[in-house]
This record gives structure tokens, sequence and C-alpha cells, in this order.
């Protein structure tokens, strides 16, 4: 896991004042707290507690509702991901397809798990439910990037073209 | 904002442009290259293919010859990327950007066709020229679907040309709510999220709540793994999803509408924000629409990776912004929803649908599929199938007419198990039942349930315990704990099968199985509990054998847990070429070249890389 800096400094100002316009502009909409962590996340990879605790002033709610909304929702992560994200689909098709042999791989090449970031902050691993290439499955994405029919022997050559 | 006879001329001049594409004659002599822009063909660099198109069309001056289309999903997935160029209807598949060059020398230019990317029938073995000639199609009925494929859906001009807000202006001059309502009864849809409850009852239970305002929201949340059905709707056909949440407003007496939609959806909600724009440009959504004080208003509102927030209540508390746990009914949604006030909620499908039973009537619509189960359905269809993709069928259709005529059988010369419907909340249908029609009341009856429409084929490789397992395992992690039967009953049940796919099962595993799966079903709080255990139910009723197997021979006959395989090394057919020794990751194998080798049980983690790669197929699981 990538050491844990204190967020303050890795948090820049000019970020944090982005923040604070997407809270503005939130603010009189019923349900903001959901679009707004959205966009904060978007904004900054992740959602430190100073960034919640701004959201919550913000909002004129607790710190531990927004904790509470952030950590309900998997798609909002407390912690920074990899530079490469790597999201292995586990979804239905993409299993009886023999995905969990893709992942294993996966797993056995970096030396980390589903959820865990390399030690050089490079790659992360996730497992995904379903990212909607079902005819593709199984499928890999990194970042951005699609791979599709994936077999676990093409895991170390894909991977290659990120180091 | 556009007036009545502004959009009617639109249609028109548009209409002239596309109609080829719906087989009408046309004298242009222009031709369009639609290109799949779906998830899945976009994944597969469609975007490239269009930039390619694009860039040599102006390069080669062709810009009057031909025109460059990305729509939404043409269903088979399986081929893509996909492009079909009009008016000769000529139907590529497979198509790389490498192709661009050839495509346009020698369609666009000469007129040929480029028959290396034809597909080939997999029945008949014959070569496709339009999509017509593929079995895949034969049997669809494109209703949900009509436009996807069809039209651009980032220009509503498309969508008008084929008769788009249409509906909608007929029901604000023509028709009064309940009249509206009543059409909707009258067709017999019923919702196509899962439920299966009968459309214009919902409508009608909220039409009749007294208010002062009342929302009508749009389930895209499309949480079945495997499932893409509706995500095609939307990235394929915005705007009739739009259309159909204004006419549901007008006939409950709603002026606000949500769509909730997964963020995991990209290219879907970017073309929902584009549809949406474009609307209220045009007037069709807004204020005073087609003149009239009837004012729809559409926000959308993103998922954030939560299962449970498509269940209706789960959803409406997410929309709220907070965590999305479901609540107990009654009070149901059509009298107390969104923020306390009447809401309606229907599923992407479902709505798809609500524009073409306004304009063709409720007796045509009633007319296509069964009695009680009327209209189409949309399958996405993986799994161990040759056709994967998006298929839309009418109801009543048999399981055996999807998997072969339409899917093309089971990949590698392999048997048919079992397929399975309605995801986490549904049932595996074995062999024996593939020619159940596919209906709500049929698939309940089986044990399984329609769903949303994703449809998982397995083959006799795939583990019926194993597979029930995955199912627990997710309804486990989207638990959203708020229940105790759903959030401690379900991880019981869980350890148990963990336990009987590593070999450790015992007698009496199975009745427990049965016995915690009727409590939760009977005591959780909301559908993801009520509905978690039928994985392992309908498992159980079609493959208890296999069950016993592990249980009481410590031997998966599929052969794919792990714990209960052994690979072995047939002496008589190896070569002793080394291949799988110098692939084997954890040095588990050891021989003398030109002498049989070795696996050694105790170092083996029964990966498989060696029978993939040894050449002789000495490899044996057992
Ligand atoms: C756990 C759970 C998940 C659900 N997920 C979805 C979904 O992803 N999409 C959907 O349309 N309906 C889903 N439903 C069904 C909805 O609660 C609701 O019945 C449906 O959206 C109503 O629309 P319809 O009548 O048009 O089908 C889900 C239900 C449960 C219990
Ligand atoms: S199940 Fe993997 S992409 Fe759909």
């Amino acid at each position: 896991m990538a050491e844990k800096k204190c967020c303050c400094c890795e948090l820049n100002s000019e970020k944090l004042k982005r923040l604070d316009q997407i809270i503005e502009e939130h603010k009189t909409m019923e349900g903001a707290l959901i679009p707004v962590l959205h966009e904060a996340q978007e904004l900054f990879g992740y959602l430190p507690e100073q960034v919640q605790q701004k959201i919550a002033t913000g909002l004129g709610c607790s710190l531990a509702e927004v904790f509470g909304v952030a950590t309900f929702y998997s798609r909002f992560t407390l912690e920074p991901k990899g530079k490469y994200n790597i999201q292995v689909c586990l979804g239905t098709a993409c299993y009886v397809k023999g995905a969990d042999k893709v992942l294993e791989k996966l797993e056995q090449l970096l030396g980390i798990k589903a959820g865990q970031t390399t030690e050089d902050g490079k790659f992360s691993i996730q497992d995904t439910r379903c990212v909607g290439a079902c005819g593709l499955a199984p499928v890999m994405v990194i970042n951005d990037e699609v791979y599709g029919k994936m077999t676990p022997d093409m895991v170390e050559g894909i991977l290659a073209k990120y180091n | 904002m556009k007036t009545i006879k502004e959009l009617d001329e639109i249609r028109k001049s548009v209409y002239e442009k596309v109609k080829t594409r719906v087989g009408v004659e046309s004298k242009t002599e222009k031709k369009s290259i639609l290109v799949c822009g779906g998830t899945g063909c976009t994944s597969s660099k469609s975007p490239k293919i269009v930039e390619e198109l694009e860039k040599g069309i102006r390069e080669r001056h062709l810009e009057d010859k031909a025109e460059v289309i990305k729509t939404g999903c043409f269903g088979l997935c399986a081929k893509g990327p996909i492009m079909i160029i009009y008016p000769r209807e000529t139907f590529y598949t497979m198509v790389k950007p490498e192709d661009v060059e050839e495509i346009l020398t020698e369609d666009i230019e000469k007129g040929n066709v480029v028959e290396r990317l034809l597909a080939k029938d997999i029945e008949t073995e014959t070569l496709a020229h339009t999509l017509h000639e593929l079995g895949f199609y034969k049997k669809q009925h494109r209703l949900a679907l009509r436009n996807c494929g069809r039209i651009n859906p980032e220009n509503i001009d498309e969508y008008l040309a084929f008769d788009g807000y249409k509906a909608l202006e007929k029901v604000l001059l023509e028709m009064t709510p309940s009249e509206v309502i009543d059409t909707v009864l009258k067709s017999g849809i019923r919702g196509r999220g899962g439920a299966g409850f009968p459309t214009g009852r919902k409508w009608a239970f909220a039409a009749n709540v007294e208010a002062d305002q009342k929302y009508v929201c749009c389930n895209a949340d499309e949480g079945d793994p495997g499932a893409f059905m509706d995500r095609s709707v939307l990235e394929g056909d915005p705007h009739s999803v739009l259309e159909a949440m204004a006419i549901a407003g007008y006939a409950i007496g709603s002026n606000q509408g949500y769509i909730y939609v997964r963020a995991e959806y990209p290219i879907a909600v970017n073309r929902l924000k584009i549809a949406i724009a474009q609307a209220k440009e045009y007037g069709v959504l807004g204020s005073n629409i087609f003149g009239t004080d009837f004012e729809f208003n559409i926000d959308i509102r993103l998922g954030a990776g939560a299962f449970v927030c498509g269940e209706e209540t789960a959803l409406m508390t997410s929309i709220e912004g907070k965590r999305g746990e479901p609540r107990t009914r009654p009070p149901f949604p059509a009298v107390k929803g969104l923020f306390g006030k009447p809401t309606i909620l229907n599923n992407v499908e479902t709505l798809a649908n609500i524009p073409e039973i306004i304009l063709k009537g409720a007796e045509w619509f009633s007319s296509i599929g069964t009695e009680k189960s009327t209209g189409t359905k949309v399958f996405a269809v993986g799994g161990k199938i040759n056709n994967t993709g998006l298929v839309e069928v009418p109801m009543g259709i048999t399981l055996r007419e999807i998997v072969y005529d339409i899917g093309g059988g089971i990949p590698n010369g392999k048997a048919f198990k079992a397929a399975q419907t309605g995801g986490p909340s549904g049932g595996c249908i074995p062999a024996s039942h593939l020619d159940t029609p596919i209906d709500y009341d049929s698939l309940m009856q089986i044990g399984s349930m329609m769903g949303s429409g994703g449809l998982i084929v397995m083959d006799e490789d795939n583990c019926m315990v194993d597979i029930a397992k995955f199912f627990l395992e997710f309804t486990i992690s989207e638990s959203c704990g708020k229940c105790p039967p759903c959030r401690i009953g379900t991880k019981k049940m869980y350890d148990i099968l963990d336990r009987i796919t590593k070999g450790l099962g015992e007698e009496g595993d199975i009745e427990k199985l049965e016995e915690l799966a009727q409590n939760i079903k009977k005591s959780a709080l909301c559908g993801l509990g009520q509905t978690a255990p039928n994985p392992v139910l309908s498992t159980i009723k079609y493959f208890r054998e296999e069950y016993e197997a592990h249980i009481k021979e410590k031997r998966c006959p599929a052969g794919a847990c792990k714990n209960l395989v052994q690979y072995k090394i047939n002496e008589e057919k190896c070569k002793g070429c080394s291949m799988c020794a110098r692939n084997c990751p954890v040095s588990a194998i050891s021989g003398e070249v030109k002498s049989p080798f070795k696996i050694d049980p105790q170092k083996c983690i029964k990966c498989g890389l060696c029978m993939q790669k040894c050449p002789f197929k000495a490899i044996e699981k057992k």
C-alpha cells in the first residue's frame, strides 16, 4: 500500500478552490451530497478526510453523514488508487468464462490482492461487476483501455506495456 | 423552441435521408456508413474506425458519396466492431481500423463488397451479405431496440425522423391522462426491470393520489452483472426514454423526472446529457410543451456502485443523497416515494416501449407475445454461447430457440448445461427445460425468473455449486446490512457452500441450505434478500447429484472446484518434452527429458497451465 501522507500537503489549493465552487453550485440542489462526492472524487482521485470535512461544512451536514455515504457506495474510495488502476470484471458473463483465473494471474504477477495498490503506487487491482462489454468476456480494464477475450497468458504481456 | 410544424418539417426532410435504413428505397446516391458506438464495439476500437473513415472521406473528397454515423448497439457483440453500409445494407463484422482503406476503395468508390469482412452464418456456413441473412436476427423482433443501430443517438433529428416525439404530441393534444393510462393498461405491458408488475396499474395508483408534487423516475441502475440491455437502449436511443418519461409525467400529473443511472456507464450518461439538452432546445422538454401548459423536466442522478440501489425504495433514498438502504413498504412509492411525494419508477426498457404503444395502439402491442406476457423482451446473452450479444425476442419464444437458433449454440462442441436468468435473484434452467416458453409465469414456475434480461449460458465445464457460491458472494458483498436475515443468513449459506466446494461438505448440508434459504426468503426486508437464496435453491433442485458428488465423494464432476481436482500426467501419452515443467509457476513438475514427467500434488496449485501447454494432451484433470 502506498505510504500515507498527510493530506493537507497533497491537496493543492487550486483544487480546493474548485471544490468550494462545486459545493456552491450544488448548495440548493435536493440530495446534493452524492453528486458532490462524485465530482470531488473526479477532482482528487479519492476522498480524503479533509475533503469530506469541507463537503460536510459546505452542505451543512455532519462529517459522519458524509463518511457514511462515502463508505456505503463502492465507487467512492478513501484511499488513493495506483497510477494504473486495473479492473478485472467478475460479472457473471466473465466469471463463467474464467475471469477468476485472470485475476489470480494478475495478483500473482503484481504481488498484491484485489483492492490493494503496489508499493510504488503504480498499479492497483480492483474486482468489478460487469463493465458492460460482456460480448468480449472475460474483460480487463486498465484506466480507460479495455482488454477483451482475456486469458491468464495474456496478462504478462499487457502489463509490460505499462512498465 | 420549435413549433409542431417546424418539427414536422425536420421529420420530413431528415426521413428522406435516413429511410434507406428501414429498407425504403431512396433516390440518394449517398451511402451511409453506420458504425456501432455501443460499449462492446467501443472497447474494440470502433471510435478509431470512425475517425479513420472520416479522415479517409475528407482526404479522398468523398463527402458527396458517403457519410459516417455512429450508432448504438446492433446486438451481435461477439462479432464487433460492426459496420453496416446503406443502401445495400452490407453487414461487415470484426472490422479493424486497418480495414478502412479497403472499405473506402472497394465498397464506397468501386461499389464492390469486401467479402472477407462478411459474417458467416453458423448454421448454413454461407456468407451473409445483410444482417437479415444471419440466423441471429431471424427470430428477433426489435421493438424496444427499434432505433438502436438505426439512428445517430446524438442527433435528435434522426430520432424525430422515425416518428420521434410524435407519441408525446399525440398524448398532449389528443388524449386525457386517464386515456393514456388506459392504453398502457390495455397493452398489458409489465415491468421489464424484473418483477413484472403491470405498468398501467402502477401509473393508475400514482395518478389517483392527490399531491402538490409527484415524480417520475427511471431505473437505469442495471445491477445484474452480465446484463447490458438498459445500457444499450440508453446508448442507442436515449430520446425514447425521455419521451416516455414525459408521457408518464402527463399521465400521473408530474412535472419532474429523474434518471438514476450507473456511473459505470459513461457513454450512456453522456448521450443522455446530450439528448436532454437537445430536447430542451427543441422544446419537447421544459415548459409549455407543444404549446400546452404541460411542463416536464428531467435530471440525471449517478449511482455509485451499489446493487441494492436498483431496488425501488433504495433507489429513491439514494437520489435523496443518503445511504441507499431500502425502506419498508407500505407506504408504497406511488403514495410516498421520492422526497416523500408520490412517485413512479420504471425500468429503461419498459419506458422505451411506451412511445410505440401510444402510436400503434394497445391491441397492436398485445398481439405480440403471449396472453399474460405481452410484447417483447431484450436479453443480454452471454457466457458459453457463440453469438454473445443483445437480442430482442417476442415473449413466449423457447429457451432452445434463443440458445440454438439465435445464439448459434455452444462453442467448442461442448454440451449445454444450464442457462441462468434473473441474475443474483434468479435461477438456473437445466437442459430438460430448454423448451419452456420464456414468459414471466413459466419462468417463475420452474424456479427461475424473467429478471431484467441477463441470460448466461453455461456448459459442462461450469460447476453448479460454484455458480451458486458465486452469486451468494455477490449478494453478501452487496447486502446493505440493514436486516439480519440478509446480512447474516446469506453469509451462513455461503460458508456452507464454501466448505462443500473445498471438499469439506458434510451429510445434511443440503438440507441446512434449504432451511436457511426458506427462512431468509420469508424474513428479509427487501427484494435483494428475499431472492438471494434463489440461485442456491434452483441449482439444488436441478443439480442435486452434483452437490452430492461434492459432499459424499469429494468430487467435482465439472472439474471446476480447485480443491477437488487433481492434475495427473498420463505416462503413456507423455513424451518427456519438459514443456510442462518449464511452464509450471511453482516448480511442481519434475522428470528426465524423454521419459514421463510427474506432478507433485503437494506443490501443485492447480492453475492448469501445464494442461494448456502440453503439446500431446498428456495431462489429465481428475
Ligand atoms: C435488489 C434489487 C435490485 C434491482 N435492480 C434493478 C435494476 O438494476 N434495474 C431495474 O430496472 N430494476 C431493478 N429492480 C427492480 C426495481 O425494484 C423495480 O421493480 C423496477 O425498477 C420497476 O420498474 P418496472 O416496473 O418498469 O420493471 C431491482 C430490485 C431489487 C430487489
Ligand atoms: S460480465 Fe464482464 S463485462 Fe459484463
